[in-house]
């Protein structure tokens, strides 16, 4: 029943050991929130998910992961299904220099798609999903720099959902943007709950507080605790949370 | 007291900062200068040699005649003053056609008595023959053509920018007029730079992105180190390497008489184009954010996915930009070429003649042409092409890189 | 709706990778057998032309046997003269664009006149030089005339790894600096050179490397075709190590005789430059940090 489970999962980079053998199951259709101080570690974990790890040499992985009941570290494992399967969404809105279409279809089309008219109902579907179909309908073919922030980043969250990913990774999705956008992009993840399995990276307390079912707090690489949003917010069990959570310190 | 020594200190050092700043700026100044007046004195000129005359009979209507005219005229190409002036310039078509006359064949119309002892009469014979003589044109010493002279001397035109760019012969010591045309320079300059970046693009591109994003890290920094000593090679070691290795293999391959040919030149300058375009593409490509790149490996592409469907266009501009730059090296280079391309001042038909670049044009000729002459000068006209074709390109690449337009974000 | 994914796609896309990866490492490779022949080559034709006399006697019999000792001399001659032109200026003028100059108009002009000057081909240098120092200045054929012209060839060159040795001194170095009250020459004199100067020594080194090997500046302001004794004073003209292998390869008086002595001064030329990369490079290893030439 659980979507992802993953078990004793260390990392090093190099010498610094980054997580120590972390063990969180995840519900399918729910939003987990990591929260943590800088350098917790969390942003790390959420790229175990998709081996967005790989690509940095001198990283070092052990433990296992499962998504779907399969292991993701099996060396046979064929990592682009696996990110086809995990969609992300980064940090700061990271358009292609393409148009807002190619943008969208682009994983479409890396993953063989060549059918015209289905990547076109897909390209719709996803933007329409992603709450930004009405804005950019008529300019398709400009540019995707051309948008502001907020629609680059829900450009970017409808890139990820056009090649139909069962869980959606997102790296402080709302960081690099204004309230207004953020809030936006806030409805976006409640929608989008009820398809995907979330992981959310967040340094924002409310923000964890208003989007997440489920929350984990890390600290120097270690899981502190993980529960209930709700639970960790009005009755944290270790101190450490606590102090984090009451803002005093991170 | 201290202080105000100090604040002047302080002052001083940056007025000589600036000064020494500044060199780069009058250095290019001074090109420009030193360049272009030598060089633009070439149209001020007559290309016919200084101390000599072209005369003809005095009721020849003509009255000027082009350098390229000239020398088809003494190659006896034109032979009648119809063909050069459209019509017939004496009644009797029999007397149209040229009669040539040097200097050094007066002895065939005059013997040494009527010369005179000391050659004191020359001047009167020579007179009296043009005089005689309607369709003659004649090639003398400009100091027989004194006011007692029945012939009448020809304006040879100066030679104009346009004919100077367009014209297709390269012949500065012909007699009795320079043949100044730069076409077959040019077109030699572009044809092997041009066959020069066919080669290094590919090969450079593909390295540069080797390097960038395929390559482990060890083997980048074993190549990076010996790419830069590629950069360093003497362009004289590669011309020598050059005449040594590929023209005598040119010769052999394609079965030619010579193998210093305009492939060669390709060839080698194709490999001197290498560090330039490796270096400048692999810094343009590892501009790409790593957001980017992270992006679309998220969505499932591999490598080679994300290399040419998001790294080559974001980073295109400053691929451009490196191709611009190989370019430039090439039309610039000097010792290379001119040791491996035969050095024909004819324009090219195939990449398999010898053909013969601007640089070189000037390294082999300058030496031997007097200072202050005609030559002299068209060899810094020369030099003023050069220069403004690798300003322009320079120019170019400035505008390209500074114009990425997905750098705005 | 679901996607048309056909099973071999995947396949393919990972073909279609492993072909363009071994395509470009076959290419890499390529680039760099073409410069090991080069080196082979030459090291393996010259090193049998070289030996102590070869290095240390003059030329004889119309180049055909003998040394090569004035072309060396000459060689070095000239690098040490260009150098004590370009170095200050080149340094200085560094330092003015890097930490005197904000960014703007002056910054972008300077700048962009570096760019062209670096730009201007070598023979255009050889026309200048001549002109300029040779004829107007009267140096006459000169080392003076010679080091000045290659010189001001190497000026962007100094000009640019110092800039990028200055780029790599950290603004917390300045700032930390400026807030302990110090001026802006006390800064760059005590604080940001000496972080700098490992890199703008290896900028300098890397720059003698490009002196050394160039031809067509010297052809008309300094170059001998054949001078047989050491020159005595800057106005003398000398024999250079490039301009020397040019004329041995191709119009000495017996081309073909004379291929041993060319080899050999090829070899001494890759040398020279192999001695200066060998030696930037382990500056920089041992600094530990990143000038670029280009």
């Amino acid at each position: 029943m659980y979507k992802i489970q993953a078990r004793h999962v260390s990392l090093y980079y190099n010498d610094f050991h980054a997580l120590k053998g972390i063990t969180m199951d995840f519900l399918p259709n729910t939003v987990t929130a990591l929260i943590g101080p800088s350098g917790c570690g969390k942003s790390t974990f959420l790229r175990v998910f998709n081996r967005m790890n790989d690509l940095i040499s001198g990283v070092k992985i052990s433990g296992n992961v499962m998504i779907d009941g399969e292991d993701i570290y099996e060396s046979k494992k064929d990592i682009d299904e696996l990110r086809k399967k995990v969609g992300m969404v980064f940090q700061k809105p990271n358009p292609f220099p393409k148009s807002i279409f190619e943008n969208v279809a682009y994983g479409l089309r890396v993953n063989g798609e060549n059918d015209k008219k289905f990547i076109e109902e897909r390209v719709e579907r996803s933007l329409v999903q992603s709450a930004l179909w009405e804005e950019v309908k008529d300019k398709l073919k400009k540019s995707a720099f051309e948008l502001s922030g907020g629609q680059q980043q829900r450009l970017c969250i409808a890139r990820a959902l056009a090649i139909e990913p069962s869980i959606l990774l997102m790296d402080e999705p709302a960081s690099a943007l204004d309230p207004i956008s953020t809030a936006k992009i806030e409805e976006l993840i409640y929608e989008l709950k009820k398809n995907y399995t979330i992981i959310i990276v967040t340094h924002n307390m409310q923000q964890a507080g208003r989007v997440s079912d489920k929350t984990a707090f890390f600290y120097i690489g270690e899981l502190i605790e993980y529960g209930d949003t709700k639970e960790i917010f009005t009755n944290p069990k270790n101190p450490r949370t606590q102090n984090y959570i009451t803002g005093r310190f991170g | 007291m201290k202080k105000f020594f100090k604040n002047f200190l302080e002052k001083f050092i940056e007025g000589i900062l600036f000064l020494s700043s500044s060199v780069t700026t009058l250095t290019v100044l001074l090109i420009v200068i030193f360049l272009f007046r030598e060089g633009l004195d070439v149209f001020k000129q007559s290309p016919v040699e200084e101390g000599f005359a072209i005369v003809i009979n005095k009721n020849n209507p003509v009255k000027e005649i082009t350098s390229p005219q000239l020398k088809n005229i003494f190659d006896q190409n034109i032979t009648n003053w119809k063909a050069l002036e459209g019509k017939p310039v004496n009644e009797y078509e029999s007397k149209d056609s040229i009669i040539l006359f040097r200097i050094d064949n007066i002895s065939t119309y005059f013997i040494d008595a009527q010369l005179g002892d000391s050659l004191q009469y020359v001047g009167k014979c020579i007179s009296s023959l043009v005089d005689s003589l309607p369709g003659i044109i004649a090639f003398i010493p400009d100091k027989y053509v004194d006011k007692n002279f029945a012939g009448r001397k020809l304006n040879m035109g100066k030679i104009t920018p346009s004919q100077f760019i367009s014209g297709k012969e390269w012949f500065p010591t012909a007699q009795p007029a320079a043949q100044m045309g730069v076409l077959p320079l040019i077109l030699g300059t572009l044809w092997v730079s041009l066959g020069a970046i066919l080669i290094a693009l590919p090969l450079g591109l593909a390295t540069a992105i080797y390097m960038a994003e395929i390559a482990s890290d060890k083997v980048r920094r074993i190549l990076k180190p010996l790419i830069e000593l590629l950069a360093g090679i003497p362009s004289v070691v590669y011309g020598f390497f050059g005449l040594i290795v590929i023209v005598p293999m040119i010769q052999k391959v394609f079965n030619l008489p010579v193998g210093e040919t305009g492939l060669a030149g390709s060839i080698v300058l194709g490999i001197m184009a290498l560090p330039t375009i490796i270096t400048i593409s692999e810094d343009a490509i590892r501009t790409t954010p790593r957001e980017m790149k992270e992006a679309s490996l998220a969505l499932g592409a591999n490598k080679w996915q994300t290399i040419h469907r998001i790294i080559l266009p974001y980073s295109i501009s400053g691929i451009t930009a490196a191709a611009i730059l190989g370019i430039g090296r090439a039309i610039g280079e000097t010792m290379a070429v001119l040791m491996v391309t035969g050095n024909a001042a004819v324009i090219p038909h195939s990449i398999l003649e010898p053909v013969r670049t601007i640089p070189a044009t000037i390294a082999a000729e300058l030496g031997e042409a007097p200072q202050g002459g005609l030559h002299f000068k068209a060899l810094f006209a020369l030099g003023c092409i050069l220069f403004i074709f690798t300003m322009t390109i320079n120019l170019l690449v400035e505008y390209i890189s500074s114009r990425n337009k997905y750098s705005k974000r | 709706m679901k996607m048309k994914l056909e099973k071999h796609t995947n396949k393919k896309k990972q073909l279609k990778q492993a072909i363009a990866f071994n395509l470009f490492r076959l290419m890499s490779f390529g680039v760099v057998a073409v410069l090991a022949i080069i080196l082979l080559f030459i090291i393996v034709r010259g090193a049998s032309a070289i030996n102590w006399t070869f290095l240390t006697a003059m030329p004889e019999e119309g180049m055909t046997k003998g040394g090569i000792f004035p072309a060396i001399i000459g060689t070095f001659y000239l690098i040490g003269g260009s150098m004590l032109f370009a170095c200050p200026i080149g340094v200085l003028s560094a330092i003015y664009i890097h930490e005197y100059t904000k960014a703007g108009f002056i910054k972008r002009f300077i700048k962009l006149m570096t760019n062209n000057l670096a730009g201007i081909p070598s023979i255009v240098f050889g026309l200048f030089g001549m002109t300029l120092f040779v004829n107007t200045l009267g140096f006459g054929d000169s080392i003076l005339a010679g080091s000045l012209t290659l010189g001001l060839l190497s000026l962007p060159v100094v000009i640019r790894t110092t800039e990028e040795a200055l780029k790599s001194v950290d603004d917390s170095f300045r700032i930390g600096s400026y807030a302990l009250g110090a001026t802006k020459l006390q800064t760059i004199r005590k604080v940001i050179l000496p972080i700098a100067f490992p890199n703008i020594i290896t900028g300098l080194i890397l720059s003698i490397g490009r002196v050394s090997g160039e031809t067509a500046p010297i052809l008309f302001t300094v170059a001998a075709y054949f001078l047989p004794k050491l020159p005595t004073s800057i106005f003398d003209q000398t024999m250079a190590l490039p301009y020397h292998l040019y004329v041995i390869s191709t119009s000495g008086t017996n081309v073909e005789a004379s291929r041993p002595m060319a080899y050999g001064t090829a070899l001494v030329l890759i040398a020279i430059v192999l001695i200066v990369n060998l030696l930037a490079n382990g500056l920089r290893r041992y600094f530990g940090n990143k000038v670029k030439m280009n």
